[in-house]
């Protein structure tokens, strides 16, 4: 059994001091081990920002992509072999932004990867810009009098885009940030994990602190039950999205590949490549 | 009797134009004959003029003809828009529904043929095309029971009776079509050798080389004129275990693309030119990190927009020089649909064997044109995959982390490729310059290490025929020069040409990238003149002749850009002013 050190590599990551990725990528590692994976058998896929630097600071096959298309390399991977678990990962820039548009269809495609947002409500790597996480009025080099766009509702939205699993977190919340990874995992489909990571060096406002006093669990809410979608939907909005725990999860809806139809039940990058000349014969019969 | 004849049938889209021009060619080339059709369309559903031309003749051709021997209407517009290219003494054949004219001074013979009348009595006046071809069979001297065979493979489906309807229809408008003209001269085909051949579009001829070649997994966004290549794999991959992603756009497309083949399943994409624009950034991941890729580009009128349903060949300094920085890509443009499909399946083996993104270039007249193809070869269907071996047992690394060497700098710059899932392998995949565990690197020598590495690539590349040259002449007079569709039009320019005394030789570029100068420059020394005849406005293969192999004053252009394909008449006069 691999245990989460197998997941190290002694690449030092170029984060600053006291960011919330470091939390998170421990939290990949241990879920990792704990959900009995070994390093060649994961995918780490990740986008471009200082979060987007992840997949090379995790030892396993690591992706590092372009800008804000990490989910369409990290579901092709998973297409062409289904029994590597595949992560997902990036910032809210790359995600909600850029990206927004793969972000919406891999969660109504539902294919099995799980993705890992690292939310910080701000660009860090160009210094310090607003992102469509931001607030309105918060003040950043691209907005000097305040943001006037609202933020994206990302949780709301991805119950309407026909999620299957979504859940929110914090990273200084180890224990439970590792839990929430280890049920993404183990999740059949898309899940979405948004990861409170705060960005100490250009986000003033929404600090450890101010999360603290903020977020919500939702273990701590009377009756929460994370099957039902409408008060999902209700807890979200009274909350003004500041919930943390697994807010929704379909169990039953089967995941993409196995509602493709014909698509390999085993790995399709292990088949047969060659048709062999009778198949190709008649295939070349349906042009005469 | 003569060789080969022109027709066209047009009327109004979503009428079954293209059904009637179908049935009419299958069952010829059922008979035997080669086959050569073009489709004029508009991007609409519903209405618009469209036709389907088709050639018919006794030997290969695959130019759009000059003229027209007979034209079906099924409106006034059809006649108005087309009768211009109808030869002298040509046969028009209307609905008489509409009363068809013809302009007085037109020496063209007009028939009206009550095609939506006859086919009402038999039922339903779907059954008018049927009674078109009847009419067109009367004037060919061809039997109706030489559809017999074609119309129940289509009509089977819908029982016996709708089968025996349909013959019905074709048989009156033979019958009707010989009351009122009798026999007419001229348009007698000499019998064609018998010969099966398939017939098919540019686009097919691809589709089923990736399928033949190992393709099992295509992420795509639907767009003209490449929509068939993903149609055909969405209809037949599932049988083999793969699949089709319709995706939310072209990145999409083209970055799954990229994260399949990573992972090990031979993966292509297909768009045209503003698909291509999207994917550019894409294209340089795929380079940079040295995961292969195979890009069809099914150019059509651009820019932006452009002309989408319309002949073009203007994106091809796009595909070669374009995305940001420099990496190694494979251009490859096949000229026939035959070679369409040994070039998909080769397209694949390049990509693994080199690590790099290939272009399969083609254009709308060859992606949609339908032609006779001679029955393709299976035992030429190669799968090479370099340097991957899925089975490998891959010792342990001696780097700190246990990475393995993805990038090592070896003597042709192909290193070792591994996939997610094999033991041993794991390195790090980045578009940021990386050292050979791909681990991120802004080492000096590294870069220049890496970048040397990549960019020698292809300079060992191995391609089969990438100029094909027809070149009878010593020394020629002028050397024509094309690439993609244009192979037949030039084809037929050149007898025409020497009958006028003019010696000609012929190079099509099938390899535009990396440029075949060795090739090109032997043949470019036999000639007085170099003409590149090319459908664009800016003469681009020209500007990449020259670039290559210099020439600048042998060299000059026959372009065409309004949409339409070349003409053999069109390049026969050009070609004839530039001697």
């Amino acid at each position: 059994m691999a245990t989460f050190k197998d997941f190290r590599n002694s690449i030092k990551p170029n984060w600053c001091p006291g960011c919330g990725d470091f939390s998170v990528q421990a939290a990949i590692q241990r879920a990792a081990a704990n959900a009995g994976l070994t390093p060649e058998n994961l995918a780490v896929v990740s986008g471009i920002g200082c979060s987007g630097r992840i997949s090379g600071y995790i030892k396993s096959y690591g992706f590092h992509g372009i800008h804000g298309r990490s989910l369409p390399i990290a579901q092709g991977v998973k297409m062409a072999n289904r029994d590597l678990t595949v992560i997902a990962s990036g910032g809210d820039g790359d995600g909600f932004a850029i990206g927004m548009g793969h972000t919406v269809h891999a969660i109504r495609r539902n294919i099995d990867v799980t993705y890992i947002v690292m939310d910080n409500q701000i660009y860090g790597l160009t210094k310090g810009q607003t992102s469509p996480r931001s607030d309105v009025g918060f003040k950043t080099k691209s907005t000097p009098e305040g943001s006037v766009e609202s933020s994206i509702g990302i949780m709301e939205l991805a119950l309407t885009a026909g999620a299957t699993f979504v859940a929110q977190s914090f990273s200084t919340d180890l224990k439970d940030l590792v839990a929430i990874i280890e049920a993404g995992i183990s999740h059949k489909g898309f899940s979405l994990i948004n990861v409170f990571s705060p960005c100490v060096t250009y986000n003033k406002v929404n600090t450890y602190d101010w999360f603290k006093e903020h977020l919500v669990a939702l273990d701590s809410i009377e009756g929460y039950d994370p099957q039902n979608r409408s008060l999902a939907m209700t807890t979200l909005m009274e909350h003004k999205g500041l919930v943390k725990g697994i807010i929704y999860q379909d169990k039953e809806k089967p995941s993409y590949q196995d509602l493709a139809h014909g698509y390999s039940k085993d790995a399709l990058a292990l088949q047969d490549l060659n048709l062999g000349e009778d198949t190709f014969k008649q295939l070349a019969a349906e042009f005469m | 009797m003569i060789e080969q004849l022109s027709w066209k049938v047009g009327g109004q889209q979503g009428e079954g134009i293209d059904s009637t021009g179908e049935i009419f060619a299958m069952a010829l080339n059922r008979l035997g004959y080669y086959l050569y059709s073009y489709r004029h369309f508009s991007s609409r559903i519903k209405g618009g003029h469209t036709n389907n031309k088709i050639r018919v003749s006794t030997y290969q051709t695959r130019a759009v003809s000059d003229d027209l021997d007979i034209l079906i209407a099924f409106d006034q517009e059809t006649i108005d828009v087309n009768l211009h290219e109808l030869r002298d003494g040509g046969v028009v054949i209307g609905d008489a529904k509409f009363n068809p004219v013809i302009p007085e001074g037109s020496n063209a013979r007009l028939f009206a043929v009550p095609f939506t009348e006859l086919a009402t009595e038999l039922g339903t006046s779907l059954m008018k095309n049927m009674v078109a071809i009847g009419a067109t069979s009367a004037v060919l001297g061809l039997a109706p029971e030489s559809y017999q065979e074609v119309v129940e493979e289509i009509f089977s489906r819908k029982g016996a009776k709708v089968v025996e309807k349909n013959m019905e229809a074709i048989k009156k408008g033979s019958e009707y079509f010989q009351g009122i003209a009798g026999k007419i001269d001229g348009f007698q085909l000499n019998e064609a050798d018998g010969r099966k051949r398939m017939f098919m579009i540019g686009n097919d001829a691809i589709a089923l080389g990736f399928l033949a070649g190992g393709v099992r997994f295509m992420p795509a966004y639907p767009i003209t004129p490449a929509s068939e290549i993903m149609e055909y794999l969405i209809k037949k991959l599932p049988k083999f275990g793969g699949t089709v992603i319709q995706t939310e756009d072209e990145i999409a497309a083209c970055t799954m693309a990229i994260g399949a083949n990573y992972a090990g399943v031979r993966t292509i994409t297909s768009s045209a030119g503003p698909g291509l624009s999207l994917m550019m950034e894409s294209i340089g991941l795929s380079g940079m990190t040295e995961v292969p890729l195979v890009v069809v580009d099914t150019q059509r009128g651009g820019p932006s927009t452009g002309l989408p349903t319309k002949q073009e060949q203007s994106d091809l300094m796009a595909m070669i020089y374009g995305t940001h920085g420099e990496i190694p890509k494979v251009v490859m443009a096949p000229s026939t649909a035959e070679e369409a499909f040994y070039d998909a399946v080769e397209s694949l083996n390049i990509a693994e064997e080199y690590q790099c993104p290939v272009i399969l270039l083609t254009d709308l007249q060859l992606s949609l044109g339908k032609q006779s193809v001679e029955p393709l070869d299976y035992s030429r269907v190669e799968i090479r995959r370099g340097t991957l071996d899925l089975n490998a047992q891959l010792p342990d690394s001696d780097d700190k982390d246990g990475y393995f060497k993805r990038y090592q700098v070896t003597e042709n710059g192909v290193s070792p490729r591994v996939v997610p899932g094999m033991k041993n392998g794991i390195h790090h995949v980045t578009g940021v310059e990386h050292d050979e565990y791909g681990k991120p690197s802004e080492v000096a020598t590294n870069r220049q290490k890496q970048m040397d590495k990549r960019l020698s690539k292809l300079k060992s590349l191995k391609f089969d025929t990438p100029v094909v040259k027809n070149a009878p002449h010593e020394e020629a007079d002028i050397l024509l020069v094309g690439f993609n569709s244009t192979r037949g039009v030039i084809e037929e320019a050149m007898p025409r040409l020497e009958e006028q005394g003019i010696k000609v030789n012929h190079a099509h570029i099938r390899l535009l990238h990396p440029f075949p100068a060795t090739e090109f420059k032997e043949l470019a020394d036999r000639a007085k003149k170099i003409v590149v005849v090319e459908n664009n406005a800016t003469g681009q293969l020209a500007s990449i002749i020259k670039l290559n192999t210099g020439n600048h004053e042998k060299i000059s252009s026959i372009l065409k850009y309004d949409g339409n394909p070349f003409l053999p008449s069109e390049v026969t006069a050009k070609a004839k002013e530039l001697v």
